[in-house]
């Protein structure tokens, strides 16, 4: 019982990091119809930035703030450069294009900073655990639930109380017809862009302080799972990237915490077949999204 | 003096012609149909006026202001809109910030709230239902949610593309009424009917469009009168 509600919280923690990155693939997607995976690029840049600022004697607490900028500059600078050329194009090309921009970015970190993982100093407090009733949990994994928690409140006030919000949920949903309102289509994706840079920046915090450490291809891993997590919400659906990222984020704990030794090497497998059978049960998804079928642009 | 004027238009998808030196003016006040049968170019036209679809020749001026090459997004601030066919309204939007939407672009953003009671008060049942999501209203219900959310940048000119497409005949009246409420209160209206008998009744003047081109033109008992309306629809 003890080892389950530990693997829960582990659970939980791993599944927050995943839904916030599978949100920002589900803000873009849904209102551009695009799949961003230079995504992970974006957690990449976050954690060197950690990284510098912490080898410049940048204290954590700053370094976080200006890390998540980071991302969120990188995130706009993105799409100004290199998504804005292809947004009237069919998806297969911006597929490919952020494809590209995601192995400009990795030859860039691999030639210019280092191809080899490099430690990144962490407080103290990171490593320590502390006692709640009977268990242990580390501090690292309550920060990683509580920044979850408050990420997700933030965003549900944002889509809900602010007019920019309301008019992306609105250009998701139908973008002529958002256009015909007056919202301008530059500014929408501009404000996307930034958004889900964020999340990615938040996201990768959280990655490095599991880590302490950060590789020009940090980012990888946890974008493909995060694409996996939108796929079985239900792609450009946010609720549903939170489930899906939940949802894998247990499956993928449960089967390392309880599967026997001898399953070890299945894992993963395992895991990707528990995700297909969600699939065949739900074809668009756990949440499907609204404007699955909507126009772009 | 017109409000609209339309000159030498011409709208392509690709290589096909939806739209062929399309000329027409609505002049401020005025309700104006623009009739012909299906896929004779009507949308084509009211949506490249909003620049929803580009304007492949000729020009489009909206008081006596070049706006054919200008964003969609930068026009509902002259004051010019369009309601869509088939209502587009957004459905995972409450009732309420699908209106508040609709003033988003707005030039003056005070008298927003002034707009948002008149809309409500031309279309009680909305206000029944403020905060419930625009999907779960009825088919009349969203046509008058889309027609209350276009009048929300309280416009000078509004284009109504296919109002009364697919709605039950008692909505249909009221659609038509409150067309006619529209026009007296000042807005000068384009409107695309399939029902063409009950807008002849309603209209000033209409113009008669078939494969993409202008067929016909004049005031309503003209139109009424001749037969010019039979022959383009049955095509010959």
């Amino acid at each position: 019982m003890e080892i389950f509600l530990q693997q829960t919280i582990n659970a939980v923690a791993l599944g927050g990091t995943y839904a916030l990155l599978a949100l920002g693939l589900a803000i873009i997607f849904s209102i551009m119809g695009m799949i961003n995976f230079a995504h992970g690029e974006l957690m990449t840049i976050t954690g060197y930035a950690l990284l510098y600022c912490g080898l410049s004697g940048v204290p954590f607490i700053i370094s976080v703030p200006l890390a998540i900028l980071a991302a969120i500059l990188a995130a706009m600078l993105m799409e100004r450069v290199a998504f804005r050329l292809v947004r009237n194009s069919s998806a297969a090309t911006m597929l490919v294009t952020s494809f590209a921009v995601a192995t400009i970015l990795q030859t860039i970190f691999q030639n210019f900073i280092s191809k080899r993982s490099k430690p990144v100093d962490l407080p103290e407090i990171f490593s320590e655990s502390i006692m709640v009733g009977d268990f242990i949990i580390g501090v690292n994994k309550l920060l990683s639930i509580g920044t979850t928690i408050a990420m997700l409140i933030f965003l549900n006030w944002f889509f809900k109380h602010t007019k920019v919000g309301v008019a992306m949920r609105a250009a998701a949903e139908d973008f002529p017809v958002a256009r015909l309102m007056g919202v301008r289509a530059n500014a929408v994706i501009t404000g996307a862009f930034a958004l889900s840079g964020m999340l990615a920046g938040v996201a990768a915090v959280l990655w490095v302080s599991q880590r302490a450490s950060v590789d020009p291809l940090m980012g990888f891993v946890p974008v493909l799972k995060a694409f996996i997590a939108a796929i079985l919400g239900g792609l450009g659906s946010l609720s549903g990237a939170v489930a899906g990222g939940f949802l894998l984020g247990f499956i993928e704990i449960y089967l390392t915490a309880f599967l026997p030794e001898s399953f070890n090497a299945f894992k993963e497998p395992i895991g990707l077949a528990l995700v297909v059978m969600v699939l065949l049960w739900r074809p668009n998804g756990l949440i499907p999204a609204a404007g699955i079928n909507s126009t772009k642009v | 003096m017109s409000l609209l004027s339309v000159s030498q238009l011409s709208v392509c998808y690709g290589a096909v012609e939806a739209a062929v030196d399309v000329n027409m003016t609505v002049g401020r006040g005025e309700l104006v149909a623009l009739l012909g049968a299906n896929g004779a170019g009507k949308s084509s036209v009211l949506n490249s006026i909003v620049g929803l679809v580009p304007v492949a020749k000729g020009t489009v001026e909206f008081e006596s202001e070049t706006i054919s090459h200008m964003a969609t997004e930068l026009l509902v601030r002259k004051g010019i809109t369009l309601c869509p066919e088939g209502r587009r309204i957004f459905a995972t939007l409450t009732v309420a910030e699908n209106l508040q939407l609709g003033a988003y672009g707005r030039a003056k953003k005070n008298g927003v709230a002034e707009s948002y009671e008149r809309v409500l008060s031309l279309f009680p049942i909305l206000k029944s239902r403020e905060k419930q999501l625009a999907g779960t209203l009825s088919g009349g219900q969203q046509q008058m949610l889309a027609i209350g959310r276009a009048l929300m940048i309280d416009p000078k000119m509004l284009l109504l593309d296919e109002p009364s497409l697919g709605l039950a005949p008692q909505f249909v009246e009221t659609i038509f009424d409150l067309i006619i409420t529209l026009r007296d209160q000042g807005i000068t209206i384009l409107l695309v009917e399939q029902n063409v008998a009950m807008s002849l009744d309603i209209i000033d003047r209409g113009y008669v469009m078939s494969s993409g081109r202008i067929v016909a033109e004049g005031t309503a008992e003209q139109l009424k009168s001749s037969n010019i309306i039979e022959q383009a629809y049955l095509g010959s």
